[in-house]
């Protein structure tokens, strides 16, 4: 393992996994926990979820969103894709010396009307100043808790030809904060895609059956989300290039910089795993719901063999899609 | 002009042109006896043709060979461990492309000095390094020059907007490179033999089509302008073979839209109000006289070569066969540290940290097939 934590650690990708595995479920000894997005723990007869995640994003606010609507669309989607319903919420703040109130006031409205539209209670919550430079505005962290429904979940019963469905087109949000960020040195009228999913997978899970498994693909993008997937379970997807929904302005700007949209964060976008025979019945769903109204199905599962991910290109030949290696850098020319 | 793109990668435009070229190599190789073998100049040509699948898909057909068009991976290993010197200094803000920072030096990278605490910012525009000067006065602020035709202009802006602003703690290390010498250089050596250059679609933007005339008049060689969409690498690669076939040499301007004849005339005059010809040291060649740009005298005071002593010592020799690569000698999987000591995790060479490296290209894209 590496001496020293650099930024790459904190970017979903490959040295992201590894200090995970090495370090956090080594010590913790939690390995089968560390698979999902929120913990599963029953406490007499209820089953509940629990997840926890810590918000850092500069700037703070971006088109789309701010650091307190992520901080709880984002662990409540943690807890979403896991099958469990949402029900509250705690949050931590680390505040640096100096940082504005009236910013403060707009993050915790932003918080409070996510929380409302979702239907989750904020409960507890704890608020930590550090001294004016030993932090970067704000940090929140959010704990969440959800109760998972009997006879309701992903089955994480996988078959050859399950279909691999986005909800939405993919690297809206790590494009909207570079773009906010003024270091492209050009305008985007990209916004972050930053929302709560819960009541679309709540719908879905509902209303189907078959739903294998379900994922929200944030840091590391859709690639490294589905590289997880496909080692975790031993399956073998592929992806179709064609098939990727990918905006223009997010493949303009991915061209311009030398990124690849398949690498980049999306912070409201949800991948779903289904029977192929039910497909058609969660498109129809999650499209009735504005957060879900570009789903399309990308690939299937091939095989359930090797842990691997597969994309096919337009001209047919096929290659593998590994973990995002380390820090996506803008290329020279 | 997106929709342009987007049809250029649909697959009923692509994969017929995929069997045209396969045909028209099969004609090359009953006539010649072997398959046709061409060089794409630029990184980024490199990386389009794996990412896109044109590489894999032609294999067995036409010989891709990467060349030096990668600027991080021409960039000499004494270059490199003099601009991490240069970020060790004190009172300092390194200003860079991302493509630098994970590139090795002999004992460490840019990344490894930014993690110690030294103030190494990556610019996706780099004339806000202009900017970053203007905010802190009382640092050095030295922008790390690297680049072809392409991002050369922009350092010429950089020094204008310096310039206008009257802005004194702003400096570029220049390790520039220009695509004619180092075409010459590999035609002159003769160690690789090809039919023909992909020619880079962005450096040709600067320069324009008829720069290339030399490869015809004194090479007696073929070059076709190409962009980075499938379409548009296929119909290059055709339009190649079947100049070879001909053999009749020309260069073929494949991307007019915005390819002109005679480049950007006003990118050439502000290049030549800043800078002039100077001797650069390659990566796996050594030094190749007015092969680079270096500013004019008469802008010593941006020059961070003349206003920074730096030291290092020779370079650390390791198995890397990066040098190999760049010159279209061996493919990256011929290299015994690829994909083993050598991964986008723990890169060895540049050519397998830059977004425009042919080892990058191979391990990313072409893993399972290399």
């Amino acid at each position: 393992m590496e001496k020293y934590i650099s930024l790459a650690h904190g970017d979903g990708g490959e040295l992201s996994y590894r200090l995970i595995r090495d370090l956090f479920v080594e010590a913790f000894n939690e390995e089968k926990a560390a698979m999902f997005d929120a913990a599963e723990i029953t406490l007499s007869r209820r089953q509940i979820a629990v997840s926890t995640d810590s918000f850092v994003i500069k700037p703070i606010f971006f088109p789309g969103g701010s650091i307190g609507k992520l901080a709880v669309a984002g662990t409540i989607n943690d807890l979403a894709v896991s099958g469990a319903k949402p029900a509250f919420l705690t949050c931590g703040f680390v505040i640096e010396e100096g940082f504005p109130i009236a910013d403060l006031k707009r993050i915790v409205t932003d918080m409070a009307n996510e929380a409302r539209k979702t239907g989750v209670t904020i409960v507890a919550g704890d608020t930590k100043v550090v001294e004016r430079g030993s932090a970067d505005g704000v940090y929140i962290n959010t704990t969440g808790i959800g109760i998972y429904e009997p006879n309701v979940g992903c089955t994480l019963e996988f078959q050859e030809g399950d279909a691999i469905i986005v909800s939405g087109t993919i690297g809206d949000h790590g494009i909207a904060v570079l773009a906010a960020r003024g270091e492209l040195g050009i305008t985007v009228p990209i916004e972050s895609d930053c929302c709560s999913l819960n009541r679309m997978l709540g719908a879905v899970l509902q209303h189907t059956s078959g739903v294998r498994i379900m994922r929200d693909p944030t840091r590391g993008g859709l690639a490294t989300t589905l590289v997880e997937i496909a080692e975790d379970f031993s399956l073998t997807m592929e992806i179709n290039e064609i098939d990727l929904p990918v905006k223009e302005e997010v493949h303009g700007v991915c061209d311009l910089v030398g990124f690849d949209p398949l690498y980049i964060a999306n912070e409201g976008k949800a991948i779903i795993i289904v029977a192929a025979e039910e497909k058609d019945k969660v498109l129809d769903i999650v499209r009735e719901f504005p957060e879900g109204q570009d789903a399309v199905v990308i690939g299937s599962i091939i095989s359930k063999q090797k842990g691997q991910l597969l994309l096919e290109t337009p001209l047919g030949s096929k290659r593998l899609l590994n973990r995002l290696t380390g820090t996506m850098f803008p290329r020279i020319c | 002009m997106l929709e342009i793109l987007k049809q250029s990668n649909n697959p009923e435009i692509c994969k017929p042109l995929v069997e045209a070229v396969i045909q028209i190599a099969k004609e090359f190789q009953r006539v010649f006896g072997r398959k046709p073998a061409f060089m794409e100049v630029c990184g980024s040509h490199t990386m389009a043709l794996a990412r896109t699948g044109v590489k894999p898909c032609l294999k067995d057909f036409v010989n891709l060979i990467s060349g030096p068009g990668c600027p991080v991976c021409v960039t000499d290993q004494r270059s490199i461990d003099a601009m991490i010197a240069l970020a060790e200094g004190e009172n300092r803000i390194i200003c860079t492309f991302g493509d630098m920072m994970r590139v090795p030096g002999s004992n460490k990278t840019l990344l490894d000095s930014k993690i110690a605490g030294k103030d190494i910012r990556v610019l996706y525009s780099p004339v806000d390094a202009v900017q970053v000067a203007e905010d802190s006065p009382d640092k050095e602020v030295i922008f790390l020059g690297v680049g072809f035709e392409t991002t050369i202009p922009i350092m010429t802006l950089m020094v204008a907007e310096a310039e206008k602003r009257e802005i004194t703690n702003f400096s570029i290390w220049m390790t520039t490179k220009l695509v004619e010498p180092v075409l010459r250089y590999l035609l002159d050596a003769g160690e690789v033999n090809l039919d023909g250059f992909l020619l880079p679609g962005h450096v040709s933007i600067v320069l324009g089509e008829d720069s290339y005339k030399y490869l015809v008049d004194e090479y007696h060689i073929s070059g076709v302008i190409t962009g980075f969409e499938t379409a548009e690498l296929l119909a290059g690669i055709y339009k190649s073979i079947d100049l070879a076939l001909k053999g009749k040499p020309a260069i073929i301007n494949n991307h007019p839209a915005i390819v002109t004849k005679t480049g950007n005339q006003t990118i050439h005059q502000w290049m030549d109000k800043y800078l002039t010809k100077s001797d650069e040291a390659w990566r796996g060649i050594g030094v190749i006289p007015n092969s680079g740009l270096d500013l004019r005298a008469d802008y010593d005071r941006y020059n961070a070569k003349k206003r920074f002593s730096v030291e290092v010592g020779e370079p650390r020799k390791t198995k890397c066969r990066c040098g190999e690569v760049i010159r279209g000698l061996i493919s990256p999987n011929e290299c015994s540290l690829f994909g083993k000591a050598c991964h986008p995790m723990n890169p060895i060479g540049p050519c397998m940290v830059s977004a425009e490296g042919s080892c990058a290209a191979t391990y990313q894209y072409m893993r399972e097939s290399s």
